[in-house]
């Protein structure tokens, strides 16, 4: 197809003609558009960047803050590490609902959060979680008499589920025995994978996952007491870079309420 | 092994996984290839159908395929079943895995390029070797073998790289075993999720380095082979 030149060409051909008016049609959507855009501004949600494990609660979390006026939120949900990266790199995010302490501290030490917002607003619980209903005992034996393959854990390395189920493995000196057959994933949705397809008999998985209306899903857990490992601690902070500050502060403050707290723990997470 | 450190470690066990996978990919690609070659004309049809098959592991995200993988060989899908009564048990978690998944992922990346040269052979050179009585094996080696050498080395380069970066599947169903499964890719985000950045740059560059001289000395070689059998011809 050939361009027409229009200062040049006067001959109206037919081709020319339907040129024309589709380029008059282009500029007047473009001006149309344009227009919406300068005269009535959507106003900017607020851009949650939340660690993968907390994405259920975190998304009902934000609808309840929206029912009360709280403005429309957003949720981008990413391995921990990713998120704290691409904030680092200034992705448009307002605030960071981490899986672990590591990475808001971080942002803060960089001076790179909203000064004074970080809090933990969620705990982790572990469990040992097999889909099989007879391998996990309520007392976790299976770790020193059973006869499984594979046990899945998070990656100890940099995801807190992983780190404390190697602290449980301690605690039940266990680890030197079973460290061939552990698997690990890249995060903890990843070791419940492992495990809820059946390639790992057995693993550390997080409560929230398993857990459902009140109930464990089919199979057997054990409830990993918490005095076994450190804390699962998840922290939140506001994001320096954010444009609106105050939005920012307001969801805070309401993850820190009852609202949000109870939401959290239907979801298999300890209020901290 | 032991004496190694972790990232030399996954270092040569990324080598080896490269090296083994690209062997038997080109193993199966290469009688496939000819097939669909042979079959283009004849049977347009069913070639078309087994190469798109073939080609659907391009389709999906890596680790959407890594996660099928996992259901399929897993107990209770029907890979973990066949591997089960076999005796092998499951394939997840184990070096094998990683080189069947690495095989499927690479096929199309090795099929396109052999099909091609097989095709662009023609059948005149074959035709006159079958009237000298050469025998199909004897015109396979001997003939297509060597016309194709620029083909096979470019098809190996490739499968070689896209195991080496491969990282969406070996995340999926290899459960960063170290000695086992833990390959390069793994390890590279292990470190960048662990916030320990100077290895990860440490290994990244080490790992850009090797494949660049590797790389190097491959397509050197594909660039001198068909000036050599350009000149054996008689």
């Amino acid at each position: 197809m050939r361009w027409p030149e229009p200062p040049t060409d006067p001959s109206p051909s037919g081709r020319g003609v339907g040129v024309r008016v589709l380029r008059q049609i282009l500029a007047l959507t473009i001006a149309a558009l344009s227009a919406t855009a300068t005269a009535n501004p959507p106003p900017p949600p607020l851009r949650l960047a939340v660690a993968a494990n907390f994405s259920a609660p975190a998304r009902e979390i934000a609808a309840a803050f929206e029912s009360q006026g709280g403005g429309k939120v957003e949720i981008v949900t990413g391995a921990t590490g990713n998120l704290f990266v691409q904030i680092v790199e200034g992705a448009p995010f307002d605030v960071f609902l981490a899986a672990d302490r590591r990475a808001p501290e971080a942002l803060e030490a960089r001076g790179l959060a909203l000064a004074g917002t970080r809090f933990t607003y969620a705990v982790g619980r572990l469990v040992l979680w097999s889909k099989d209903p007879d391998w996990v005992d309520a007392h976790g034996e299976v770790l020193r008499t059973g006869t499984f393959h594979h046990l899945a854990i998070a990656n100890p390395i940099f995801a807190p589920y992983g780190r404390a189920a190697l602290q449980v493995l301690d605690s039940k000196g266990v680890r030197g025995k079973l460290e061939e057959r552990i698997v690990r994933g890249e995060s903890i949705a990843q070791a419940y994978e492992f495990v809820a397809s059946g390639n790992a008999e057995l693993g550390f998985v997080a409560l929230s996952q398993v857990w459902h209306d009140g109930h464990f899903d089919p199979g057997s857990a054990w409830l990993v007491p918490e005095h076994l490992h450190e804390p699962i601690e998840q922290d939140a902070v506001g994001v320096g870079a954010t444009k609106h500050p105050e939005a920012a502060r307001a969801f805070l403050a309401f993850l820190q309420g009852e609202k949000a707290q109870a939401i959290l723990a239907a979801h298999g997470y300890r209020a901290p | 092994m032991s004496a190694l450190s972790p990232d030399h470690q996954a270092i040569l066990l990324t080598l080896e996984l490269a090296a083994v996978s690209t062997a038997i990919v080109l193993l199966l690609a290469t009688p496939l290839a000819w097939w669909l070659a042979a079959r283009h004309e004849r049977q347009p049809t069913l070639a078309s159908i087994v190469a798109a098959i073939v080609s659907l592991p391009l389709v999906l995200p890596p680790t959407v395929l890594g996660f099928y993988l996992l259901l399929l060989m897993g107990p209770s899908g029907a890979i973990g079943r066949l591997t089960t009564s076999m005796g092998l048990g499951t394939l997840a978690f184990t070096f094998e895995g990683l080189v069947i998944a690495s095989v499927l992922a690479t096929l199309p990346f090795v099929l396109a390029p052999l099909q091609a040269a097989f095709a662009g052979l023609g059948e005149g050179p074959l035709e006159a070797a079958a009237t000298l009585r050469a025998s199909p094996l004897d015109r396979f080696l001997r003939l297509v073998v060597p016309a194709c050498t620029p083909a096979f080395i470019g098809a190996g380069v490739l499968a070689f790289a896209h195991v080496v970066g491969e990282f969406g599947i070996v995340l999926m169903i290899g459960g960063s075993i170290p000695g086992q499964t833990r390959v390069v890719s793994v390890a590279l985000y292990d470190h960048v999720q662990g916030f320990e950045m100077s290895e990860a740059h440490a290994l990244a560059a080490t790992l850009l380095g090797f494949s660049a001289v590797a790389l190097f000395f491959l397509y050197r070689l594909g660039m001198v082979m068909p000036y050599r059998a350009a000149s054996r011809r008689p």
